[in-house]
């Protein structure tokens, strides 16, 4: 049976991993590559970073780290973060990431979803989505959260699928940092409404149910989370162990 | 004497290469067809589309010097995703394309049957159907990574060593002969994924 996935994320800035809360007051959280080899040993199944400053600032993400984290971790990693050009893909995918993830470059250029599926295949194609309730709706914000699009949610995800998204990371800015649980609502929302894998995030604390229920509640294919795994709340070997008893489909 | 990773502009070619030299192989990527009369064992990595890939094996000339050193010079080839459907006879990604056809079958898209999610995402388990020895030391039921819409559809059972539940059931796995092919990614599975591997390059 196919495995739920449980994904740490990686925050970076200027090299260095960091954890804020609702994308403010930013902490250092360790050394990303020690990070990556250490989650890779404890059986994360896979591994997201995401260059959280790139878009404001303009900076690319970090080359240098990619190409690191490639040479010692050897399960699958995606990069995100100020990418906005095909150039820009093939730069981080040469580096070693296997795939990357788009977001506030995809609203600003759908086309962009298209023209890097046809190129690179679906499978390299995360788009990433930062949403969150408002007015009665769930919309997309983008410039790491500081924008809102006025693009609701549900319409949003709908066409990512239709223009070759591989996967949707769906991060809820309401749960983001607060680690009461995953934004269970939005993620359900998003499942029924897309046919691509979508990888839940934002809001998971140091309790095995917010994993439980984001994966059986919404259905999510994945799980991504940061401050419990860079802290060490819930380390992710005790998770895995737990979700397995719940039984929750895990890869041993 | 080496093993040539082929680069023909379809892969991370970086992940591969890496990982065979993590588990102790002497390789040589190469965008050079005639590498391969030099060669001990060969790897078709691959990820994108069936086409393009068939595309950029032909007008690089690859084709017709694999087939010849894997059929008749009888070198040991493993296709790694996109680098296994394209062993096949045809594939049907955007069109119909003849494949290298070293093992008989066609590469098609997965049906959903009960609400799978396409692609197939994540790590799932093979089930070996037939002993082959890039198996050696896996166990049953171990877990593997893949990323894939389509899959291998071989014409002779014979022919499929592992086989992985979704969407229905399908070939994760095959191997006639000196001819191998995972559906799943070796370089991103460890450790199994490594085992598969270091089986390889003893052969």
């Amino acid at each position: 049976m196919l495995a739920k996935r449980i994904i740490p994320c990686l925050d970076v800035k200027n090299g260095e991993t960091v954890k804020g809360i609702n994308f403010e007051n930013l902490q250092y959280a360790g050394d990303p590559i020690e990070l990556a080899k250490k989650y890779s040993d404890a059986g994360a199944d896979e591994l997201v970073f995401l260059d959280i400053t790139a878009t404001n600032e303009g900076r690319k993400t970090t080359l240098k780290m990619v190409e690191n984290v490639a040479k010692q971790v050897f399960i699958p990693f995606t990069v995100g973060g100020g990418i906005s050009s095909i150039e820009d893909m093939k730069r981080l995918l040469s580096a070693g990431a296997d795939k990357i993830a788009i977001n506030s470059a995809a609203v600003k250029n759908p086309d962009l979803i298209k023209q890097s599926s046809d190129y690179f295949g679906s499978q390299c194609v995360v788009v990433a989505i930062d949403a969150k309730f408002s007015e009665g709706d769930f919309y997309v914000f983008i410039n790491a959260g500081q924008k809102n699009t006025g693009i609701k949610l549900i319409d949003w995800v709908k066409k990512v699928e239709k223009l070759g998204a591989g996967e949707i990371l769906l991060t809820s800015m309401d749960a983001d940092g607060t680690q009461n649980g995953f934004d269970l609502n939005m993620t359900k929302l998003v499942v029924e409404n897309v046919n691509i894998p979508v990888i839940a995030s934002g809001g998971a604390g140091a309790c095995v149910e917010h994993f439980k229920d984001v994966f059986e509640l919404a259905n999510a294919d994945a799980a991504l989370a940061a401050s419990i795994f860079h802290y060490n709340t819930l380390p992710i070997k005790t998770l895995k162990q737990q979700l397995k008893i719940n039984n929750i489909s895990i890869r041993d | 004497m080496s093993i040539v990773i082929i680069d023909y502009g379809m892969s991370n070619l970086g992940s591969i290469r890496r990982a065979m030299e993590e588990c102790g192989a002497d390789v040589l990527v190469s965008n050079n067809p005639e590498d391969l009369k030099i060669s001990d064992k060969i790897i078709l990595p691959g990820v994108g589309a069936f086409g393009d890939g068939m595309k950029n094996l032909n007008n690089q000339g690859w084709t017709k010097i694999i087939r010849e050193e894997v059929l008749e010079n009888k070198i040991p080839i493993l296709g790694i995703c996109l680098g296994m459907q394209l062993l096949a006879t045809k594939g049907h990604e955007g069109g119909e394309f003849d494949g290298l056809n070293l093992i008989e079958g066609e590469v098609v898209k997965f049906t959903s049957l009960d609400d799978e999610r396409i692609p197939h995402v994540g790590w799932n388990e093979i089930v070996k159907t037939k002993e082959s020895p890039i198996f050696e030391g896996i166990e049953d039921g171990s877990d593997f990574y893949f990323v894939h819409s389509y899959h291998f559809k071989a014409k002779n059972k014979e022919d499929v060593i592992a086989t992985t539940s979704y969407c229905g059931e399908f070939a994760s796995a095959i191997n006639k002969n000196n001819i191998f092919g995972t559906q799943f990614h070796p370089e991103k599975s460890i450790p199994v994924g490594f085992q598969v591997l270091k089986n390889f390059i003893n052969l």
